[in-house]
């Protein structure tokens, strides 16, 4: 951001800096609010259909334009030509205030993402926790919505996701708690900082943990119950229609990126990357755009990985999802922030190379540990007679 | 008066109208689930002057304790209370006279606090740099305040095992 500013002054030199830098504020905030959401929901849309399409051994969409790729726009069009439809008896207010929240939620997390060297909405030093914080907003709005549809299915499915936004925030806490002690920050360009190996080798267990938390908060399958179809219809949108619910699926495309820009930052090193700050300067034009380009690579494949374990497993069961929550990720990741704070406090680990090596053995030994513990449990449940089936006994 | 004083007055004006104005949504709504947004409200109102006074990690916790936290269990309870669904509800019980004495005794009670106590105010040098690092703050809930810290540690940690207990299934 600063690089811009100085490059407008350069620009036009009767510009003096407090207004450079609220016209590039704006510029931003603008890119940020209005664009950004637009490109990210049509890219990744289309990506999501192509990918899981080929693992589905299918085509995928190939009409509107080439390969497809008009497809988005398309989408968009027909959304905005839908009737717009509000249920009798709905609260009207909060039925239409709570799509609105849904994205708000969601733009309000870009914030704090760093997309490139020196270019984030603001530095936060309590960065971390503000991306934690603003997670609840999308958690009222949802509630908001399943409330005011007037819906029994809605209303189910809020009582769903809020239940299961709420138990798997627990673990992602704990895993973004493990990756502030390594760093000694919550801010994120400290964050990204203190990566010269990037998190994901050396915390590889806070990594698991948070991508499965952050699948989970954005209600992504395999954690998609909240839109079970064949439970609860289509969820706690089920009565919106037109923009309304093209509001939802922005907020939930959106959070995808945030969340996979969130995991880079947190995990891979953010805009890192070879050559930027050795060859290249961070702060000239050219490396800004090359740490954007870092960022969009490694942002994009988590991403993909988020698509590839949609396509691939089925969908959980809402107590096996809450278990699996509360009875496996929150203590599993406690015994890795114990392991990962002794690790950091030994005294013969006095070189950084001998504490990654350290971390990551740490790490992979509680990661071995505990599908140990698992799978002991497994099998003595497996031993035990099928008494809980019903008709089991008979 | 410089710009940027003007602004932050007009922040803080709003910010006033949202606080007091979704206190008093949850008091004169007859919906009882739009008291709890109301009230989701005014706590956002209250983020707004952390933030306006330069208490980030305040303001962050706030959200998340507050809206994130306690909000949503309120509506849940809201929820999953019978009858408490309706739209409209009545707005007062048989408890009404003695609700209202004892608000009437907080409020004399907290405006005499108010009155009494001699604020400290913050040196000069400390309000031109009102950053204070997170790890500060840590060492000082671990340090002086250590004591406070933990009995409000164990003060949760009952709670939970009282939630527990009382969520527990009774095995027949």
């Amino acid at each position: 951001m600063d690089a811009t500013v100085s490059w407008l002054i350069n620009l036009i030199p009767q510009m003096t800096e407090p207004v450079a830098r609220l016209i590039v504020d704006l510029v931003y905030a603008g890119a940020l609010a209005f664009v950004a959401p637009v490109v990210v929901v049509v890219a990744f849309t289309y990506m999501e259909r192509k990918v899981i399409a080929r693992i589905q051994d299918r085509v995928g969409p190939n009409r509107a334009g080439p390969f497809g790729l008009l497809q988005g726009l398309a989408d968009a069009v027909k959304m905005l030509t839908k009737e717009d439809i509000t249920p009798q008896d709905a609260d009207r207010i909060v039925y239409n205030l709570a799509p609105a929240l849904a994205v708000i939620g969601v733009i309000l997390v870009y914030a704090v993402l760093p997309v490139a060297p020196g270019v984030i909405g603001a530095d936060l030093n309590v960065g971390v926790l503000y991306v934690v914080a603003v997670g609840g907003i999308g958690t009222m709005a949802i509630l908001m919505a399943g409330w005011s549809s007037n819906n029994k299915y809605a209303l189910l499915s809020a009582f769903r996701v809020v239940a299961q936004l709420i138990s798997y925030e627990i673990p992602m806490i704990i895993a973004l708690l493990i990756v502030v002690l390594a760093a000694g920050s919550m801010q994120m360009g400290e964050i990204i900082a203190a990566q010269d190996v990037p998190f994901l080798f050396t915390l590889p267990l806070a990594f698991i943990i948070f991508l499965m938390a952050t699948i989970a908060e954005i209600g992504r399958s395999p954690f998609d119950l909240l839109e079970a179809e064949s439970e609860i219809v289509a969820g706690f949108h089920v009565e919106y229609s037109g923009m309304k619910f093209a509001f939802f699926f922005i907020g939930e495309y959106m959070h995808l990126f945030v969340g996979a820009g969130i995991a880079t930052t947190l995990f891979l090193g953010g805009w890192r990357g070879p050559f930027l700050g050795e060859v290249i300067s961070e702060a000239s034009i050219l490396g800004v755009l090359l740490g954007f380009v870092y960022f969009l690579i490694k942002t994009v494949f988590i991403v993909f990985l988020m698509i590839w374990i949609r396509g691939t497993l089925p969908r959980f069961r809402i107590d096996h999802l809450l278990d699996f929550g509360w009875k496996f990720l929150v203590p599993v990741g406690l015994l890795g922030l114990i392991a990962v704070a002794l690790v950091l406090k030994l005294p013969f680990l006095s070189s950084s190379g001998l504490m990654w090596i350290g971390l990551l053995v740490a790490n992979i030994l509680v990661i071995v540990v505990s599908l140990a513990a698992v799978s002991m449990a497994a099998r003595r449940s497996r031993s035990v007679a099928l008494r809980g089936v019903v008709g089991a006994d008979r | 008066m410089p710009a940027d004083q003007i602004v932050r007055y007009i922040v803080f004006l709003i910010l006033t109208v949202m606080t007091l104005g979704g206190a008093l949504g949850v008091v004169v709504s007859r919906n009882l689930f739009h008291s709890a947004l109301f009230l989701v409200l005014s706590f956002a109102g209250v983020v707004g002057y952390y933030v306006l006074l330069d208490a980030g990690f305040l303001a962050a916790v706030q959200l998340l304790i507050y809206i994130g936290a306690i909000a949503i269990l309120i509506l849940f309870a809201v929820m999953l209370t019978r009858g408490l669904m309706d739209k409209r509800q009545s707005q007062h019980n048989q408890q009404w006279l003695i609700a209202a004495l004892v608000a009437l005794l907080i409020f004399v009670v907290l405006a005499v606090v108010l009155w009494q106590v001699e604020w400290p105010v913050a040196s000069e040098q400390a309000l031109a740099s009102p950053n204070v690092s997170v790890s500060q703050l840590g060492q000082e809930l671990l340090g002086p305040y250590v004591i406070p810290f933990e009995v409000a540690s164990v003060l949760l940690l009952v709670a939970l095992i009282g939630a527990v207990i009382l969520a527990r299934e009774t095995e027949s």
